[in-house]
């Protein structure tokens, strides 16, 4: 197996990634999170992920090399996430990126982070069963979209995406209305286990037959995460112990539910028999499991990669480039900068 | 020869000689925007520069964070990609280096005096500056004080107490980081740590009790 050698640099929210690959297979996938200095705020605080990212991006493009014993010299280009993401965040990748490139003489290529979830999947051993279009779920604690790809280097879609909270969001401000610590999505997981996930019926967001026109594909997870904090306050005011396991199971059941849904709805409307499932929050038992089942009563094939490869990660963004390389795309030039808000229509820039 | 990188207020970029001869050097005065001009610099000032790199000079502010930052993950991953060391200089520093090196053609320095506050902008209504005294020995600028914050209001009382006059800086060249960082290493001195010069801590509130939704 052969293919470019590329180095991918991931710096848009909270996880410092250095991922390199040759063509399609891995090579190395080093990732430094400051999860838990962001515990102490109770969430992703900007400021703080930047000074990280600057810390981290040396000892840990080091550490990528020698864990896939190569060295800078031997690379064919170098790969950056342009956005979207972070602003502050991204731009100390786009510096990086942009020296590195320019101390080796070597091409950059500027990618688009969504589009890299989608293209973790090419890492994974059994890649030739990745066939397009597909639908593409991807839900982190920045991010919660729903997409269409025809052609990985050429041609993704945005169907629709969260209209304020990303899902993973949602998983910790819940999870502090609950008492629980950050970062949301495990704890909440774990506080659901003893619940019953039918106990409360908690709202799904823009799931009306009026949202279907215009957000049918969009998420909102604003409402809920009231909806919940309305109801705790309730029993707390009443002097009623708050039953922790329901409430957490029933609202993980709407999250779940809702996202699934529109998923499904996208593959039905689309005529597309095939989900990829990428982003942090996937390492979510439930969703998994609700994912897989109600996919496969409707006929279609999901498909996820490895938790390794669905949270945020410099292998994912090497092996875009990859593809794009070996697709005969040329380099970015080096006025790109970071685009907090990148389309997911520009897969390259 | 020395690179020097600068993004504390605008972006600068400069390759220097070791006895301070200027190579190439290249700049944006944009306050913002160096994530985006970092790279085209850098290119123009290498391929400019025949002679091999030995050493980078970082400036480590104090500037803007989201800026600074630039600057420094440039420095430092230029120079892994060349094997070379980072050598750390306080934008200040520079800027009063390059005063001291042409201080009579200073507007509002007495060019008989040595001793005068370099001052830039910190963003929320506070200033960050320095005072220096002339060059020492080694042909490095003596400073006396900070770098340190002031709020914007105090800062022409705090510098009539030290009895100095203030030079507002506009930029920082990278050809003055980059002599800096030359005169540094020839004297065998270290004169910045080499994490960024933040003088804040990041502006978050730790999570407290959490707010009511309902009435
Ligand atoms: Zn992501």
């Amino acid at each position: 197996m052969s293919g470019p050698l590329v180095l991918g640099i991931e710096t848009s929210c909270d996880e410092t990634g250095i991922g390199i690959v040759r063509g399609r297979q891995l090579l190395s996938n080093t990732i430094a999170s400051s999860m838990d200095e962001q515990a102490r705020y109770g969430g992703v605080v900007p400021e703080v992920a930047a000074r990280a990212h600057l810390e981290a991006l040396q000892p840990s493009i080091e550490a990528a090399l020698a864990e896939a014993s190569v060295t800078l010299d031997d690379l064919d280009a170098v790969a950056v996430t342009s956005g979207p993401g972070l602003a502050g965040a991204l731009m100390v990748g786009v510096g990086a990126a942009k020296a590195l490139a320019v101390s080796l003489g070597k091409p950059l290529y500027a990618v688009n982070h969504l589009v890299g979830h989608i293209a973790a999947d090419i890492l994974t051993e059994d890649a030739d069963r990745l066939e397009y279009p597909t639908v593409a779920l991807l839900v982190s604690g920045g991010h919660t979209s729903l997409l269409l790809v025809r052609d990985l280097t050429s041609d993704v879609e945005l169907l629709g995406e969260t209209v304020d909270d990303a899902a993973g969001e949602a998983f910790d401000k819940v999870a502090r209305v609950l008492g629980l610590p950050y970062p949301g999505g495990p704890e909440i997981d774990r506080a659901a286990a003893e619940g019953d996930p039918l106990a409360i019926r908690f709202p799904r967001g823009l799931s009306r037959a009026s949202d279907m026109v215009e957000h049918r594909y969009d998420f909102s997870f604003s409402g809920l995460k009231t909806a919940v904090a309305r109801w705790v306050e309730q029993r707390e005011d009443a002097g009623e112990p708050v039953p922790v396991a329901d409430v957490a199971a029933s609202f993980r059941e709407a999250v779940v539910d809702v996202l699934v849904t529109k998923a499904l709805d996208a593959c039905a409307r689309h005529g597309v028999p095939r989900l990829l499932l990428g982003g942090g929050v996937i390492a979510n038992r439930r969703l998994r499991d609700v994912a897989l089942a109600r996919a496969k009563a409707a006929g279609v094939t999901v498909r996820i990669p490895p938790l390794s490869l669905c949270t945020d990660n410099g292998a994912m963004i090497a092996a875009l480039a990859a593809e794009l390389i070996s697709a005969g795309r040329e380099p970015s030039t080096l006025a790109f900068g970071a685009d907090s808000t990148l389309p997911v229509t520009e897969i390259q820039v | 020869m020395f690179l020097g990188i600068d993004t504390s207020l605008g972006t600068s970029v400069a390759v220097v000689e070791d006895d301070g001869v200027i190579v190439a050097e290249a700049s944006s005065e944009n306050p913002l925007g160096h994530a985006e001009v970092i790279g085209d610099l850098l290119a123009r000032v290498v391929a400019e520069s025949s002679a091999p790199l030995t050493h980078v000079a970082a400036g480590m502010g104090p500037g803007p964070f989201t800026g600074l930052r630039v600057g420094i993950a440039a420095a430092r991953a230029f120079a892994l990609g060349r094997g070379l060391p980072v050598v750390p200089v306080v934008s200040h520093d520079a800027v009063a280096l390059g005063v001291l090196l042409r201080s009579a053609l200073v507007d509002g320095l007495d060019s008989d005096s040595a001793r005068f506050a370099v001052v830039t902008d910190a963003r929320r209504r506070e200033f960050a500056y320095s005072v220096y005294d002339g060059l020492d020995d080694d042909g490095l600028p003596v400073r006396e004080v900070g770098p340190a914050l002031v709020p914007r209001d105090d800062l022409d009382r705090v510098l009539a107490d030290l009895d100095v006059p203030r030079l507002d800086a506009a930029s920082v060249p990278a050809t003055m980081v980059a002599l800096m960082g030359a005169r540094s290493v020839a004297a065998g001195r270290e004169v910045a740590a080499s994490e960024p010069l933040y003088l804040r801590a990041p502006d978050v509130t730790v999570g407290g009790a959490r707010k009511r939704v309902g009435s």
